[in-house]
Parts: structure tokens; C-alpha cells; sequence
């Protein structure tokens, strides 16, 4: 089990080993976001702007005109919103090649509660031209889009998580912004981005009970929005759900539900944060506090199928 | 790498002969667009004169060298005082000032980074040109590069929070390649800046941030351009108050917070024009623009 954060953390350090063009930006948290590990061993190319993360988007702007690839870290709450309007007009509009990695993105920061709960970030960098926004499953993938990332030339934001996570993909598993089909089943499909690949996996295996069989698509690409190939997807079901971390409103559900408005007109079921803050407790007691949690995805699939 | 350079250095009163062609362009090219920001424009000619035409190491003809000095118009309503001074340094064509703010014009409202040779950084929204300057000041650090970043705030701007934010930040990483120029023309749009929010006293505060402060006539080159020159020296950041005028050039606009953002009528535009008899448009040479940015 490892966070989303400390993969970050550790595929940081390995592009900073390949490249001199990578540095580093943290806004007083790199112990939690794991840039800490960057920091150690380069503290020429780290900066720690101290609790001021709009002047932190400033000064990565300000480096990636000098040729250098910077990769910004906060909790996603800040990054996303305190920072909002420097990621939109410094950031995105004159497409310059900041990475923005935010952690600590969901309800599973835990105990601090709604304050530092971020359930609104994808909708939020979604909705700026240029920019990619990302949302790693699990360790494997989050290295995997760090390294793309990384090669990518203009804006990307990454959302990455607190709590640990298992490995999921396989270890050869190559990003590709396309949706990748987890788990092959029949007649209903399950969306999932972020963690909650791993939570309706668990789900999955309580719903053999019932002798449901549902498709687990992993979307690690937020945007831009694979849409052509989720309609491929959906073509051949028939019950469509989503499961996000997030607000179902701006997230991955509202995503697929325009998309399937447009070019393929079905109703799709939302798993996720139903226009909620967040609470304090502990990760796992929230997951299920909020239906996120393996039971409550099972329960949320048996009402819409009854 | 071709060395950045300023082509030639003109004596004192043939500056003053090109800040009044660029305060008339401006006037010319809110009329024409009949939107933008006079006031803002005309304060802050004689700053980006003394830059383009004595301080910045830049070359129209190299404009992505990069060694070249950076300059970040923070202030981007000021645009069309941006504008009609890359026209005049030849980083642009005249005739693109007859374009400002139209649709497929390449002077968009506020500077746009992607669409014009020279500008080095999209500005509007303020508050947020130092942070990217202290980024670039940061980058000549690590890369052992000469260049120098000059950053053009407004005087009201300085009501954001975010400038210090920067302004720590530029003291904290000892940044002497950065200098912040204040216009200090005492107005914004709702009124008088003490009036509004007080930022005095602006150069105490500055100065409490860790920088370097001089005070200057901000429509004096024998005192502007000595200010500017003074970089080479300071172990600090260094940040310059200038002290304008806003709407200076045109008599009925000086010192009118009605002028901040109007453009002039035809007959306004007329007694506007009347201040700059016998000034005329100098004839650029050819200007290859540069639009592979």
C-alpha cells in the first residue's frame, strides 16, 4: 500500500535525477505532498515559497519561461482553488509548462476535515482551456503519468491522494490519457477514476454474490475527455455508472453524462460526493460515510438495477 | 548566440521625442479602438522609454535570445503604451496599433504573450506579474545567466496581496537581477489610491520587504535612468517609485480618474492631438516579426 502523493514523491526524484531542467516548488507542505524527497537531494532546483501558493504559481510561470519544467506541489484544496485564478491567466492562457501535483485531493485527507477537502478540483482545472488534468489509480500510475507529464509540453494538473493505495495495474501499465478497461464484464460498466478504481474493485467482488458482473474502466484522463472511446465502451452495455471522489457535479460523472447526452443518450448513475463539503474521521470511515466504500457502491448498484 | 543589445542610445531630449510619439500613438489608438486605458498609458511612457530605448538589453531582431533583459508589464491595461513602444523599438509593425482590441488583432486588450514579438509575459489580471518575474530572476540565478527582469506595477495594484508575496519572495532568495517599478500615479479606477485603500507609505513598505527603495520624478529621465542603472549595484531587489502623472500628456486628462479607462471621442480626440503637433510617426525600418513563439 502507498499513497498516489508518495509516488509522486519518488517519480519526482527519479525525473530530477534524469533531467536538470526539473525543478521543484512547494508551499510549505512538501513533507506531506512528498516533494520533500526532490528537496533533499536537490535543494538548488527546490523552492519553498512559504504559505503563499498564488505566488508559487507565479514563480513556476516565471521558471518554465526559462526552459526549466517546473512541477508545483500543494494540497489539491489550495492548488485548485487559493491558486485558481493564477493556474487560469499565468498557467493555462499563455499555455506555459507548469505541472501543477496537488495531493491530498478528496475526502480521504481524513481528520482535517472539510476545510482541507478538496472535492471540487477536477471540475475546477477542467474547466480552463489548455489544460490536461489527471487522476492517477494507484502508485503504478501515478509514475507513469509523472514521467508523461513530464514530456508533455504545456499545462497539466495531477490529482493525488493521501491515503495508501495497492498496486493495481499491471507493472508494465504505460499511460495513455485513453480510458483502460480494468475488468471485463457484462451488460453494466462502472467508470472510476482515482481511488475509486480500487474501491469498486472491492465492490465487484461483493456483487459475485448477486451474480452482477460489471465492466471497471479506469479514467486517469480527465481531461481531455476520451469521449470517443467511453461511447465505444458504452455501446456495449447496458447500465452505465460513475465513481469519483468528487462532487458529482464538474467531475467525471457530469463528464460522461454529456458525452452520452450528445452522441449516445443514456442514463447514468453517479457515485460520488452529492454536492457536499467534506467531514472530519478517518479515511476509511468517510469512504463509507459518503456510499464510497465497497458496500455502499454495492448498494448504489442493487437500487439502480432493482 | 547573438549578444542582446540596444542598437543605439539616444541622447536625453531625442528620449523625450520618442516618449511624445508613443503618448500620441496611445492617444491614436484608443480612439481608433474606442476602448482602453488612457490614463495608466500616459503615466507610465516615460518608464518604458527610458527601458526600451537606454536600459533593456533586447534586440528586435533577436527577440527570443536568451540572454536578452526580460521586461513584464504587470500593469496590462497599460497595453497600449506597451504597444506603441515595441512599434517604436520595431519589435512590431506600426500598423498593428491601428488593430487594438479588435477581433484577429494580435493586441488583444491585455498583453498577449502568444500573439506579440517583445512581450515576454500575458498580463492583466493583476497582482501577478511580479511572481513570474521573481521566477525568471530565479532562473538567470540557476543557469548563471546575466539577463535582468524589470517588472512595471501599478501604484493600486499594490493592493493585492499576492505583490507581496512576491516581494518576500524576491528578498528571501536575494534576487539583485530584478527591479519592480511602482507608477505611482495616485489614482484608481474608483478614485484616489488613499483614498480607496491606502498603500502609503509605499516605499517604507518596500523597503520593510527587504528591497532596495529609490524615489524618482517618474517623467524625468535624468532621474529615471540613473534609477534603472542602479541594479548593477544593489545587493538587493530593488524597487523604484515613480512618480506620475496619470493621463500626462493630455491636458484634460492629467490627474482625471475619468480617464482611467475611456477612450476619447472625435472631438476629444482632436484637442488630445492639438498637445502633440509636429510630432510625427517616425518611419520604421522593415520589422521581420518574429511569430514562432
Amino acid at each position: 500500500m502507498k499513497a498516489t502523493r508518495e509516488a509522486y514523491g519518488e517519480a519526482l526524484l527519479d525525473l530530477g535525477r534524469l533531467s536538470d531542467q526539473v525543478v521543484a516548488l512547494d508551499a510549505d507542505l512538501s513533507k506531506s505532498t512528498k516533494t520533500s524527497l526532490f528537496a533533499k537531494e536537490f535543494p538548488e532546483r527546490f523552492f519553498d515559497v512559504g504559505i503563499a501558493e498564488q505566488n508559487m504559481i507565479g514563480i513556476a510561470a516565471g521558471l518554465s519561461l526559462a526552459g526549466f519544467v517546473p512541477f508545483a506541489s500543494t494540497f489539491a484544496i489550495f492548488a485548485s482553488g487559493r491558486a485558481w485564478e493564477q493556474i487560469r491567466n499565468t498557467v493555462a492562457y499563455p499555455s506555459l509548462n507548469v505541472k501543477v501535483c496537488a495531493s491530498h485531493a478528496g475526502i480521504t485527507v481524513g481528520e482535517d476535515g472539510a476545510s482541507h477537502q478538496s472535492v471540487e478540483d477536477i471540475g475546477l482545472m477542467s474547466i480552463i482551456p489548455n489544460m490536461t488534468v489527471l487522476v492517477p489509480s494507484d502508485p503504478i500510475e501515478t509514475k507513469s503519468i509523472i514521467n508523461w507529464a513530464f514530456k508533455y509540453k504545456g499545462p497539466v494538473y495531477v490529482r493525488l491522494g493521501r491515503m495508501g493505495v495497492p498496486d493495481l495495474l499491471p507493472k508494465d501499465y504505460s499511460f495513455d490519457t485513453k480510458p483502460y478497461i480494468f475488468k471485463k464484464g457484462k451488460k453494466i460498466v462502472i467508470f472510476a477514476t482515482g481511488i475509486m478504481l480500487w474501491k469498486c474493485l472491492e465492490a465487484i467482488e461483493l456483487l459475485k454474490a448477486y451474480d452482477i458482473e460489471p465492466t471497471l474502466v479506469n479514467i486517469p484522463c480527465l481531461k481531455p475527455f476520451p469521449e470517443k472511446e467511453i461511447i465505444e465502451i458504452v455501446r456495449e452495455h447496458d447500465m452505465v455508472f460513475t465513481a469519483e471522489e468528487h462532487s458529482i457535479i464538474g467531475g467525471l460523472g457530469s463528464m460522461v453524462a454529456s458525452t452520452l447526452s450528445r452522441s449516445y443518450p443514456m442514463k447514468v448513475s453517479f457515485i460520488g460526493i452529492n454536492d457536499k463539503f467534506g467531514t472530519s474521521g478517518k479515511p476509511n470511515d468517510l469512504l463509507s460515510f459518503y456510499g464510497l466504500d465497497a458496500a455502499g457502491i454495492r448498494d448504489k448498484l442493487l437500487d439502480n438495477i432493482k | 548566440m547573438p549578444f542582446s543589445r540596444i542598437v543605439y542610445k539616444p541622447e536625453y531630449d531625442e528620449l523625450e521625442k520618442k516618449a511624445l510619439i508613443i503618448r500620441k500613438n496611445i492617444v491614436k489608438m484608443i480612439a481608433k479602438a474606442q476602448s482602453g486605458h488612457p490614463g495608466g498609458s500616459l503615466s507610465c511612457v516615460d518608464i518604458l522609454t527610458s527601458l526600451y530605448f537606454r536600459i533593456l538589453r533586447i534586440s528586435p531582431k533577436h527577440p527570443k535570445d536568451p540572454e536578452r533583459d526580460r521586461f513584464i508589464l504587470s500593469k496590462g491595461h497599460a497595453a497600449p503604451a506597451l504597444y506603441a513602444t515595441l512599434a517604436e523599438t520595431g519589435f512590431i509593425p506600426y500598423e498593428w496599433l491601428d488593430d487594438l482590441r479588435k477581433i484577429g488583432s494580435p493586441l488583444q486588450g491585455h498583453p498577449d504573450m502568444k500573439k506579440v514579438p517583445g512581450v515576454e509575459m500575458s498580463t492583466g489580471s493583476l497582482g501577478q506579474g511580479l511572481s513570474v518575474g521573481v521566477g525568471m530572476a530565479l532562473s538567470a540565478k540557476i543557469l548563471e545567466s546575466g539577463y535582468r527582469v524589470f517588472v512595471l506595477l501599478g501604484d493600486g495594484e499594490c493592493q493585492e496581496g499576492q505583490v507581496w508575496e512576491a516581494a518576500m519572495s524576491a528578498s528571501h532568495y536575494k534576487l539583485t537581477n530584478i527591479v519592480a517599478i511602482i507608477d505611482r500615479n495616485g489614482l484608481q479606477i474608483d478614485g484616489c489610491t488613499e483614498d480607496i485603500m491606502g498603500i502609503s507609505p509605499l516605499g517604507a513598505k518596500w523597503k520593510a520587504f527587504g528591497w532596495t527603495v529609490i524615489e524618482v520624478d517618474g517623467h524625468d529621465f535624468l532621474e529615471l535612468i540613473p534609477a534603472l542603472e542602479a541594479i548593477s549595484y544593489t545587493s538587493k531587489p530593488t524597487a523604484i517609485i515613480a512618480n506620475t502623472v496619470k493621463g500626462k500628456g493630455v491636458c484634460f486628462m492629467e490627474n482625471n480618474v475619468d480617464w482611467h479607462g475611456k477612450a476619447p471621442k472625435p472631438d476629444q480626440l482632436e484637442e488630445a492631438l492639438k498637445g502633440f503637433e509636429g510630432v510625427e510617426f517616425m518611419e520604421s525600418d522593415e520589422v521581420e516579426v518574429d511569430s514562432s513563439n
